[in-house]
């Protein structure tokens, strides 16, 4: 059963692991909570976002479910999570978006922004799919300009969207102190989310179920956020070719961007199905049931996207082009949209949240993980 | 007589009692390549008795480690358990557990057990004390995992309710499961079933109406059925029935199995009064953590075994947080009146009280030179005046940890019987045989270093009788 109201039970949470502090050494998630006495709801919002979700120290407590203190911190912190990604929501009326999510939603989004794209297509070539004049002509379907306006568009109101909710949670975390981070704090916490070394807390592989340990859930992750990371690399490539030097694309397969976005490609094939294999796998106890459908809506459109981007590039030099780049086109968009109303949130903030603790415990001078 | 099975199960060591020292004991026996089974009382989720609740291992060791910091010998760590536990201590096998905590950490980690970096330790044990990462439970769950590996098989929700034994020799358990029992034969059984502390009509036999208020800070499961069969059947006893170890908790605590985090740890800076709002007795005697294990029978000697913790806003973060909020007022009176005591003697109490403080200059981490001067009781150290608003209390009862009445036991960890000889294959490990090496007092983590040492111990000596 999820707590109707999630930041009330993660107070009594904490308030009872404060006095406890057994689980001291796991993660961030308890150092952090003692420097606290008290709990409001943007300290438990720090906290929640600190956790990585590991499991280490829901099948370690004494006090964990069916004991009459109801400890659960994997769940409760996943519950205050899901709160705070609607609670820093802009604007505000689209926040009810991250409770809708479901594999479907993501699908069908997809599906109708694919349609947009190809009415789009349509309309802008009197009513007859174009073909393509030359090998990989991509901008032979969608002109250059058009493209660059829909994504550059898109792109630039989702990072807004992300920007605003960064700052306000980050104004909430910080509780109005206005330094700023130093560079060891950032290199700290950079650190902490490419090694996702807090899913390694005790030493060694975070738990999927009591006594069941694997490294695969860290790997999947680290296929899945380096996939990502190399098709923006891929895309950032590609555009600085095309504005800087004026070598239009398609590139050829031995190119920067095609090598970039194939591997990177690659981790979001293998990354997200991992990801969504083991979510099946996973102690259901761990995680807030609430938010399945958050997690595989995200998944979905990082391995549609991935999976339409291998087809064009294996038929870039068909017919059938124009109608993948259209399918690919409108996947990435509905990838675009749902960035700052879905799952993708999570790393912001925790990032953010993995900053602010490389700045607390800088100032305590404790560290509290190995 | 129960009725019985009539398929009867046979092993070479039957463990009765599935905490620290019962898994120490099976995996030591498995290891010996027995045939073990373990008997645990509790169901899954409670599995591990008090040691769920536990946190750390004292440890002799020569030098810095992964673990420890510095070094912690032989002779003070048998002289810091002489001096709690008086001289009716069984120093040989003192000497026994301390020597042998010396290999404990690299046998627990053999089984997955994992420890704290001391660097960070919050109770300034880390010279002293190994601290399990996660706690007591992780540690548990390391155990029951290598055990399930090894082939132990292991029972839950399983009481011991009759013993057969036959010439002075164990031959079988009778347990009680699913409101069946079973018998269960073993070649030797080891008694790990921990003290008697949660059997609440024991503790009124000992303590009177007294203990229909005391609080039982652990499992629930420790009924003392087994301890109470061994003494029937002629074992011989150590400790006294009376001792025990109990904290101030907060009243609030539930009744069984609340753990660590009911204690209350702002005793000595402010006041304690009883339910008269009368001060019983020096709150700044010594540090806590030296003088928390006394309050819980303070509290229990004091009329209706409550006591009320009285703190003003100079306290604030200077104690571990409590987990129930304390009541909270502007002033004494009304502070008085949530609480339940009487306003007018509260306040009398707590201005006598202030005028008895001389200055000092405060300094929890010292005997500080904060006290009164004649009042009766003095405090001694840490007396500031309580004038500043909010005003906190917290009301107290007697929070039992585990109680020192046990076994007599061997070097061999074989239970002594009444003619002085030892039950040749039954042995006794952990809190029902503590009592042999400490029979009052508390140093902390002496419980699971004994359990561990003489549950090896034990599962050694079980395992070759076995194979005789």
């Amino acid at each position: 059963m999820p707590h109707a109201d999630p930041i009330a039970h993660g107070e009594h949470v904490m308030t009872v692991c404060n006095a406890c502090r057994y689980c001291e050494q796991f993660c961030p998630v308890f150092p952090a909570m003692e420097n606290r006495l008290s709990f409001a709801e943007t300290d438990l919002v720090y906290l929640a976002n600190l956790c990585h979700n590991c499991g280490e120290c829901l099948y370690a407590c004494q006090y964990a479910p069916p004991h009459e203190f109801g400890i659960n911190v994997p769940r409760s912190m996943a519950e205050i999570r899901a709160h705070s990604y609607e609670a820093y929501c802009w604007p505000t009326f689209l926040s009810s978006a991250f409770r809708h999510h479901n594999l479907l939603t993501g699908l069908v989004l997809a599906a109708g922004l694919i349609a947009v794209m190809v009415g789009a297509v349509l309309i802008a070539n009197e009513g007859v799919f174009p073909r393509p004049v030359g090998h990989g002509d991509f901008y032979g379907v969608l002109p250059h300009d058009v493209m660059v306006a829909l994504f550059g568009g898109v792109g630039l109101f989702s990072v807004a969207v992300l920007w605003i909710g960064l700052s306000r949670f980050w104004r909430d975390v910080r509780g109005g102190e206005a330094n700023s981070p130093t560079a060891s704090d950032l290199a700290r916490a950079l650190g902490d989310v490419l090694t996702l070394r807090h899913l390694q807390g005790g030493g060694v592989d975070c738990p999927s179920a009591e006594d069941q340990r694997a490294p695969l859930r860290r790997w999947f992750h680290h296929c899945t956020l380096y996939g990502f990371l190399l098709c923006f690399a891929s895309t950032s490539v590609a555009a600085l070719y095309h504005l800087v030097f004026g070598w239009l694309a398609p590139y050829p397969y031995g190119s920067l961007p095609v090598l970039l976005g194939m591997a990177g490609g690659a981790g979001l094939l293998i990354g997200p199905a991992g990801l969504l294999m083991l979510r099946g796998r996973r102690d259901p106890a761990l995680g807030d049931p609430g938010q399945r459908g958050l997690d595989e809506s995200f998944i979905a459109l990082l391995f549609i996207t991935s999976l339409t981007g291998w087809l064009l590039l294996a038929f870039r030099e068909r017919a059938v082009m124009s109608a993948v780049l259209v399918v690919h086109l409108g996947a990435v968009l509905a990838l675009f949209v749902t960035l700052p109303y879905g799952k993708f949130v999570h790393g912001i903030y925790r990032t953010a949240a993995l900053i602010n603790y490389a700045m607390e415990s800088r100032r305590t001078g404790r560290h509290g993980t190995r | 007589m129960p009725s019985v099975d009539d398929q009867q199960e046979i092993y070479d060591v039957a463990v009765l009692g599935g905490g620290n020292a019962g898994l120490c004991a099976a995996l030591t026996a498995r290891e010996a390549g027995a045939r073990v089974i373990v008997v645990e009382s509790a169901p899954r989720h409670f599995r591990g008795g008090n040691s769920r609740h536990t946190r750390n291992l004292r440890c002799m060791h020569a030098g810095p480690s992964q673990l420890l910091t510095d070094s912690y010998s032989e002779d003070e760590f048998v002289s810091d358990l002489l001096r709690v536990s008086g001289p009716e201590t069984d120093e040989a096998l003192a000497r026994l557990v301390v020597r042998g905590s010396a290999g404990c950490p690299e046998w627990m980690r053999r089984f997955g057990v994992r420890f704290q970096s001391p660097l960070h330790g919050t109770l300034h044990l880390a010279r002293t004390n190994a601290f399990f990462l996660g706690g007591g439970k992780a540690l548990m769950n390391s155990y029951y995992a290598a055990a399930e590996r090894l082939g132990i098989r292991v029972v839950y929700d399983a009481e011991v309710v009759a013993l057969e034994l036959a010439d002075g020799q164990f031959r079988a358990a009778i347990v009680r499961a699913n409101g069946r029992d079973r018998t269960i034969r073993a070649g030797a059984a080891v008694m790990a079933t921990g003290g008697f502390e949660s059997n609440l009509d024991w503790l009124r036999e000992i303590w009177g109406d007294a203990a229909a208020n005391f609080i039982i800070r652990g499992t629930p499961y420790n009924k003392g059925t087994l301890l109470k069969l061994m003494l029937d059947a002629g074992a011989q006893s150590v400790g006294d029935a009376r001792e025990c170890h109990a904290v101030a908790v907060d009243a609030r605590a539930p009744k069984f199995d609340g753990g660590i985090v009911t204690r209350l740890d702002c005793l000595s800076l402010g006041i304690v009064v009883n339910k008269h709002a009368e001060r019983f007795y020096d709150e700044g005697e010594d540090f806590w953590p030296k003088r928390y294990a006394i309050w819980g029978m303070l509290v229990a000697r004091q009329p209706d075994q409550i006591a009320f913790s009285i703190v003003d806003a100079k306290a604030a973060g200077q104690s571990m947080p409590s987990v129930f909020p304390p009541k909270a007022a502007n002033s004494i009176r009304e502070l008085a009146t949530q609480l339940e005591l009487p306003p007018e003697k509260l306040e009398a109490t707590v201005d006598a009280f202030n005028r008895a403080v001389r200055q000092g200059s405060f300094n929890h981490a010292v005997l500080d030179d904060c006290r009164t001067v004649g009042m009766l009781p003095e405090k001694t150290h840490w007396a500031r005046r309580i004038d500043t608003p909010p005003y906190w209390g917290y009301p107290l009862r007697p929070g039992i940890t585990f109680t020192y009445l046990g076994l007599k036991v061997n070097e061999r960890a074989q239970v002594v019987m009444a003619g002085g000889e030892p039950a040749p294959n039954i042995c006794a490990a952990g809190e029902i045989m503590a009592g042999n090496i400490l029979r009052k007092g508390y140093i902390a983590g002496a419980g699971m270093a004994i359990g561990t040492v003489f549950g090896r111990i034990a599962g050694e000596e079980a395992a070759r009788h076995a194979a005789r």
